[in-house]
């Protein structure tokens, strides 16, 4: 099952090798992670999304708390949660198939980056599965290059995780 | 003043008195002031072995043991000490020589990224890069090390940094925002507890190293006693109960005793006392699927980690045992105890020894006879260890060993430092000659700084655990076979430590009282025959 981790920690060198360190020595397994500066420049947010039953998203949560730069730790259950990641894609794209993509970008609501004579560059801030089923309708025309960051994920309503 | 003038400031300020350790280029800023000190540095003969002296320092103390080494070779050296101490939960605070800060990353002489290896085994580690923050960062590593689930805490400082200049300012107190450990029990988990006591006729404490850590003895035999409770020790609580108390049961686990384990197989009741449970201690617990089970920790991710939890209480043990203590009415549980009597009143028969060995078994009893009531054992790893475990007495005494790790090699070096820690305490370390080989190095440590501590070597030339488990599995034993190991009586002699051979139960009373005579340390070698098994 998968599990996303909001962790608050604060914002100096080694920390982020602290915390996968931790999953690493622990054979947790991290799907993705995503790490940024919070409006506090003095503390990151880590994302993880991490694979495991209950008792270990617990031991997850447990250890990370241990670790004496981790400020804060929480697991959201998913629908309460706003997800997003962020992909770019460098297709082929002739100038005959400029139509086509363009209109699978429209529906998407994809923007499109960047264009040259025989690829276009396409990009669309999504929650996973809307992210894979873009990348499937890419596919057919050839995708040169992909980059995928991480997820990030924010609580939604009222509730929010800080300091 | 400069950093290095500092971080002496820092341990004197700190209360420290005694630091073990290995000199080297890198960390040489430091130990120019340190001379200047009266901090008494005890000059070990391998880093590894001021890492485990600083822990049998800091167990008998309860403050972090300090241990110091230089870069590279020197903090890799301290590794084992340190993992061994995070295993444990043993304060410690090592202190690192690093390379110029300017050079940090260019592979130069003597450098190893010393906190990204240690990462795995330390609580918090830091590696000082401003001459300001240094005061506070020793300050913070004392205290992390210290509290909460106590652990080994790293600063590796660069030598450039270590001629800088910085104000000595020793803070009183740190204030960590991300580090709060919780010190007392949740009452409503406190009240589920009593309730979960009240309901039990087959209750059972399983107490472990935590009631050290926390100092807790005392709580532990009230409470055990105004329960009517039996206990039963894990490998680190050993002597966290009077070893003579009538509801004393011994040590559970794989190598546990069959009273203890019996009891931990029947109750209905298990109240684990700052006990994380490691595997070897689990298998005792099969099949226990309607016992309820109370976990108290200090650590919340011990509780249900490796076993089952029905209550569990996060906090100090001594607070928790003390709440506890305040809400549980007096209790009896007769016929239980009766039934654990009836099991420990089986007398189990002793192998008899070949000629030219003694039963390890009966010389521990012998050794019983004759240490004073709050001596301080120290047992290695293998065999030795669960001998003296299972056989060893102790009423006001102590047990040390490296339970979690099984660092061979930590006898001697625990010894001398916890032998610094309380001078006026027999301490007596016991090891196999395998273990004996991997520490000898330190009799010059007891002889150069004037450490009366005895060592005590079961010889069977054969590294008799591993072998044991080898025939179980395998049924024949490989690599295993010491020979070509010397006379250790002979070693001995040769650093100018006195040396006596048993080689017959009938000698082993008088060796132990020249043994323990002697204002000097002092080696037994104890000849075993290699067919001994570790549970005797």
């Amino acid at each position: 099952m998968k599990h996303t981790i909001s962790i608050l920690v604060e914002n100096h060198a080694g920390v982020l090798a602290r915390v996968s360190g931790l999953f690493a020595r622990r054979a947790y397994n991290i799907d993705s992670l995503a790490v940024g500066v919070t409006a506090d420049e003095n503390v990151s947010r880590i994302t993880i999304v991490a694979d495991g039953d209950e008792h270990i998203l617990e031991q997850i949560l447990k250890q990370l708390n241990k670790l004496i730069d981790v400020i804060k730790v929480r697991a959201v259950n998913e629908n309460e949660l706003l997800t997003r990641e962020l992909v770019l894609v460098k297709v082929n794209c002739t100038p005959a198939q400029r139509s086509e993509l363009i209109s699978i970008a429209k529906i998407t609501e994809a923007k499109i980056s960047d264009i040259s004579v025989n690829t276009i560059t396409l990009e669309l801030s999504d929650y996973s599965n809307k992210i894979k089923t873009f990348e499937e309708l890419l596919r057919p025309y050839g995708i040169k290059e992909i980059v995928r960051t991480g997820t990030v994920a924010i609580q939604r309503g009222s509730a929010s995780l800080t300091i | 003043m400069t950093v290095a003038k500092a971080m002496v400031e820092c341990l004197k300020a700190e209360g420290v008195r005694h630091v073990f350790g290995y000199p080297g280029a890198a960390i040489c800023p430091f130990y120019d002031e340190l001379i200047a000190s009266d901090i008494e540095h005890i000059l070990v003969r391998h880093e590894v072995n001021g890492g485990h002296a600083a822990s049998g320092y800091a167990r008998m103390t309860g403050k972090a043991g300090v241990c110091i080494a230089t870069s590279g070779p020197g903090a890799l050296n301290l590794i084992t000490a340190i993992a061994t101490a995070y295993m444990d939960s043993i304060p410690i605070v090592a202190i690192t020589g690093q390379v110029n800060s300017d050079q940090i990353g260019r592979d130069v002489f003597q450098e190893a990224d010393i906190t990204g290896s240690a990462e795995p085994f330390v609580k918090h580690s830091y590696i000082v890069k401003d001459p300001k923050s240094i005061c506070d960062t020793i300050k913070k590593a004392f205290y992390i090390a210290e509290t909460g689930r106590p652990g080994p805490v790293l600063i590796d400082v660069p030598q450039d940094v270590q001629n800088m200049q910085c104000e000595f300012f020793y803070p009183d107190k740190v204030e960590i925002r991300s580090y709060k450990p919780t010190t007392e029990g949740n009452k409503l988990q406190i009240k589920r507890a009593a309730e979960a006591f009240a309901k039990a006729k087959r209750p059972l404490i399983c107490a472990g190293g935590g009631v050290f850590l926390s100092n807790a003895k005392e709580e532990l035999k009230e409470l055990a006693h105004k329960c009517d409770m039996p206990v039963i020790n894990t490998m680190m609580g050993i002597s966290n109960i009077d070893m003579s108390d009538p509801l004393y049961f011994g040590m559970m686990g794989m190598h546990g005793v069959k009273p203890a384990n019996y009891a931990a197989s029947q109750c209905d009741l298990l109240i684990l006392l700052g006990a994380r449970m490691g595997d070897r201690a689990v298998t005792a617990l099969g099949g226990l699927d309607e016992t309820q089970i109370i976990h108290i920790d200090i650590d919340p991710a011990e509780i249900g980690k490796n076993v089952r939890v029905t209550t569990p209480v996060v906090g100090n043990i001594k607070t928790i045992t003390q709440q506890l203590l305040e809400v549980v009415p007096e209790m009896k549980h007769k016929e239980w105890l009766d039934e654990l009597n009836g099991v420990r009143n089986v007398e189990r028969s002793v192998p008899e020894a070949k000629p030219g060995t003694v039963c390890p078994k009966l010389f521990i009893q012998e050794l019983n006879k004759h240490i004073e009531k709050d001596a301080v054992i120290v047992a290695d790893v293998g065999c030795n260890q669960i001998w003296t475990a299972n056989n060893i007495r102790l009423t006001e005494g102590r047990f040390l060993t490296a339970g979690g790790m099984g660092t061979m090699g930590y006898s001697l070096p625990a010894a001398i430092g916890a032998k610094k820690a309380c001078p006026g305490r027999q301490v007596v370390a016991l090891c196999g000659d395998g273990s004996l080989q991997m520490q000898f190095m330190e009799l010059a440590t007891a002889l150069q700084h004037g450490i009366n501590v005895k060592l005590v070597v079961f010889v069977n030339n054969d590294l008799g655990m591993v072998r044991e488990l080898q025939y179980r599995i395998y049924g024949r034993e490989i690599a295993v076979d010491l020979t070509g190991s010397p006379c250790f009586d002979k070693i001995a002699e040769a650093y100018g430590i006195k040396a006596e051979n048993v080689t017959d139960i009938s000698q082993a009373g008088a060796a132990i009282t020249n043994m323990l005579a002697s204002e000097k340390p002092y080696l037994l070698q104890v000849f075993v025959d290699k067919e001994v098994k570790a549970i005797i």
